[in-house]
């Protein structure tokens, strides 16, 4: 009953929608994203620079909340009434439109030689045969702190992870600022930024993560429990009522300047900016001893795909390539600092945060977050039961053996890894 | 067999004329919807077909402890979420209309319209405006309670597992407590004053004048109300996504049959919406609420008496 009124409702507002925009003899491409807060960036530096080259297309951005995207975008395709271009979410949701036939094929685009295979991969069938979507850019995981506030207190920047609980504990004795900016109510946060900004070091990268989808590895086993282990020490270090913070909470307290460390994603960075009015600075998640190697989150998060019903696939190609380009890179990185192209060809960025942030991926080894390939694929769903756990852990509602049982059990429950 | 004594009429065409509208009109949006769910239940999507699998789905809802532990979990929360509506919202809606319905009351228009006003609120703002007050870092909720000293009983109720659920219901109260206000606020003006002043002179005011005169004539209004309580309760959803989420949390202490339909049915993040499992909580939601309403109208309706002025 409430798909079929949430069809009705959303067949309605985009026949009103784009009543309004029928001109003439140009093409009106449109686009479908959840990124609303690059509304402006669309409208200011991408398209225009896209439509001075291109006469004739005219390209509109048609951003919906983050939450609501994914079943916005089902229930608009279903009807028939989505946008030509579509941004794709990394991995199986992408590829179930893809299988559905919602998105076309994109391997013999021109452009798409410009990206890597592993850019590529979020974005592909599992034998790699077929690409159906453009991809945009990856989040880098870190940690950002408050420059001023560790040159107050005389902190230096830590790499080691016990360097990092001292320098914790500092702030806390202090009491000037609140130690770390998390809350736990949203859940993704203690998960994301917490459970796979610190995991990797412990899981190595890319190595535990095809473990993991091997099924060599559990998540019960040492390396996928010290994260957990890790997170249940940040409780002391967070804020008063940190159970009812949420995100913009944790982002308004550290940009106020009331916080010293924020767990951070790369693509805060813009945002930060603009608010926080402190020197800022970041570091990659910390290691066990100085010199071990370092892993990173490079997480390949968005892509742009073309609607396989697009009556406009010529013109839309043509923007797709466009996407491809250096070009689009170039003014796509700096325009928003903190979301990393994955084009092969070196983009120069202006922003130092966003610099440091990318200076990682040479000393560091990338990987991806450890949930959404494959192991996301049944229910329940292992990378909702990662927010759910990683909250639990941090609430001390749950011990990170436990909590680290419930999900592999869950896993298990229809996860078989081929062997 | 009436028809074959009496001398034959003519087809009443104008009845099927004038139900017409309504009857198309209801089937188009209700019935058929509700027909494609129950039948969209039944069928389980293999391989990009639609393939009818029979009650499997439900099997699954309750004999796959993955879904089962949600399912009751939800419907434990969601019978916590009508209790408290039932026990808090009714009580003070009947016990406001009656301090309304009193003739010495002023400012009567202003505090009915006062009380009714979150009712017309989205829940976007109930939800997000109370996230804002219950706030441990900006709200004003633990500023007030510090000026009066009770700042050591604050702590942050939407994200404690133990609390989440009830200071949502109690905040959905303070939200729809006008609907019953009003309802038996009607119900007591509609009490014809005969009937009082015979109670008067029968030595009954006040207190006793309400409960033994007043609250018997009213019960089918309460009647009333509990039902929609139930059905209003049992079909929640916006409250609780817009304040916890469509994961309902923390630890799904908050989740009900609503959150739980909805990350089945759409997805959530990286769960894929399965709208054939989604159908099946569906139709176990529609079933509830048809057993309640039935055991309403069977078992307690008919006994209500009523009484013609």
């Amino acid at each position: 009953m409430t798909t079929k009124l949430l069809t009705a409702l959303l067949l309605g507002t985009s026949i009103l929608g784009s009543a309004g925009m029928a001109s003439a003899a140009d093409v009106t491409l449109n686009i479908e994203s959840w990124r609303g807060d690059d509304l402006s960036i669309w409208k200011d530096k991408l398209i225009p620079a896209f439509e001075a080259k291109n006469p004739g297309i005219k390209v509109v951005f048609a951003p919906s909340a983050p939450t609501e995207y994914d079943a916005a975008l089902g229930a608009k395709l279903a009807a028939g009434s989505a946008g030509d271009l579509i941004t794709c979410r990394p991995f199986d949701k992408s590829l179930e439109l893809y299988k559905k036939g919602n998105l076309a094929d994109l391997s013999a685009l021109p452009g798409m030689e410009n990206f890597s295979p592993v850019a590529k991969s979020a974005w592909q069938t599992d034998d790699g045969k077929a690409s159906f979507c453009v991809p945009m850019a990856s989040v880098i995981h870190g940690f950002i702190y408050n420059k001023d506030a560790f040159d107050k207190l005389g902190i230096k920047v830590p790499t080691t992870r016990d360097e990092f609980f001292a320098a914790l504990d500092k702030i806390k004795a202090d009491g000037t600022y609140i130690p770390m900016a998390m809350g736990t109510k949203d859940l993704w946060e203690a998960a994301t930024m917490g459970y796979q900004n610190i995991g990797p070091n412990y899981w190595k990268g890319e190595d535990g993560r095809a473990a993991l989808i091997k099924g060599d590895q559990k998540l019960t086993d040492k390396d996928w429990v010290a994260p957990y282990e890790e997170l249940a020490k940040w409780k002391p270090y967070l804020g008063d009522g940190f159970e009812a913070q949420t995100y913009p909470d944790s982002q308004n307290l550290f940009t106020l300047g009331r916080a010293a460390i924020y767990p951070a994603g790369s693509w805060e960075i813009g945002l930060f900016n603009t608010q926080a009015q402190f020197k800022m600075g970041a570091f990659p998640p910390p290691v066990e001893k100085a010199g071990d190697t370092c892993y990173i989150s490079d997480h390949t998060d968005i892509g742009m795909g073309l609607n396989a019903a697009s009556k406009n696939a010529d013109a839309a190609k043509t923007f797709l390539s466009w996407v491809a380009s250096p070009d689009f890179a170039t003014i796509y990185a700096n325009a928003l600092p903190g979301f990393f192209s994955l084009n092969s060809a070196p983009v120069k960025m202006a922003d130092p945060l966003a610099q440091e942030f990318v200076s990682w991926r040479g000393k560091c080894k990338s990987t991806i977050r450890s949930t959404y390939q494959i192991l996301s694929r049944g229910t329940p769903n292992l990378e909702n039961e990662t927010w759910v756990e990683s909250a639990n852990v941090i609430n001390g509602t749950d011990t990170p053996e436990a909590a680290a049982k419930k999900l592999q059990t869950g896993l298990d429950s229809w996860y078989k890894p081929a062997k | 067999m009436a028809a074959d004594i009496r001398p034959k009429r003519p087809f009443r065409w104008h009845i099927g004329i004038f139900l017409a509208p309504a009857v198309l009109v209801y089937t188009a949006i209700m019935i058929l919807p509700l027909a494609g769910t129950l039948q969209l239940s039944l069928f389980r999507n293999i391989e990009q077909h639609q393939i009818f699998v029979g009650l499997d789905n439900f099997r699954t809802l309750f004999g796959d402890p993955n879904w089962s532990v949600n399912f009751w979990n939800a419907l434990r929360n969601n019978v916590w979420f009508f209790i408290i509506h039932m026990l808090v919202q009714n009580p003070i809606g009947v016990m406001l209309a009656a301090l309304l319905s009193s003739p010495r009351l002023r400012f009567a228009a202003f505090y009915r319209t006062a009380i009714f006003v979150p009712t017309i609120l989205s829940f976007v703002i109930v939800g997000f405006a109370w996230k804002l007050i219950l706030s441990p870092l900006w709200g004003v909720a633990p500023h007030m309670m510090d000026l009066v000293g009770l700042k050591s009983f604050f702590t942050p109720w939407l994200g404690k597992e133990q609390y989440a659920l009830t200071a949502l219901s109690l905040i959905s109260v303070w939200q729809f407590v006008g609907i019953p206000m009003m309802l038996i606020y009607a119900a007591l003006l509609s009490i014809p004053e005969e009937v009082i002043e015979a109670a008067e002179c029968d030595g009954i005011t006040g207190m006793s004048q309400f409960w033994k005169i007043k609250l018997p004539l009213i019960l089918p209004s309460i009647g009333i109300i509990s039902i929609l309580t139930f059905v209003g309760n049992f079909n929640a959803f916006d409250l609780i996504y817009t304040a916890q989420g469509a994961l309902a949390g923390p630890n799904y202490s908050t989740d009900i049959l609503g959150t739980f339909l909805y990350r089945a049915f759409f997805g959530f993040q990286l769960q894929v919406g399965d709208p054939n499992m989604g159908a099946a909580i569906a139709t176990m939601m529609f079933l509830i609420i048809l057993g309640g309403v039935c055991v309403y109208l069977f078992l307690v309706q008919t006994r209500l008496r009523r009484y013609q002025f």
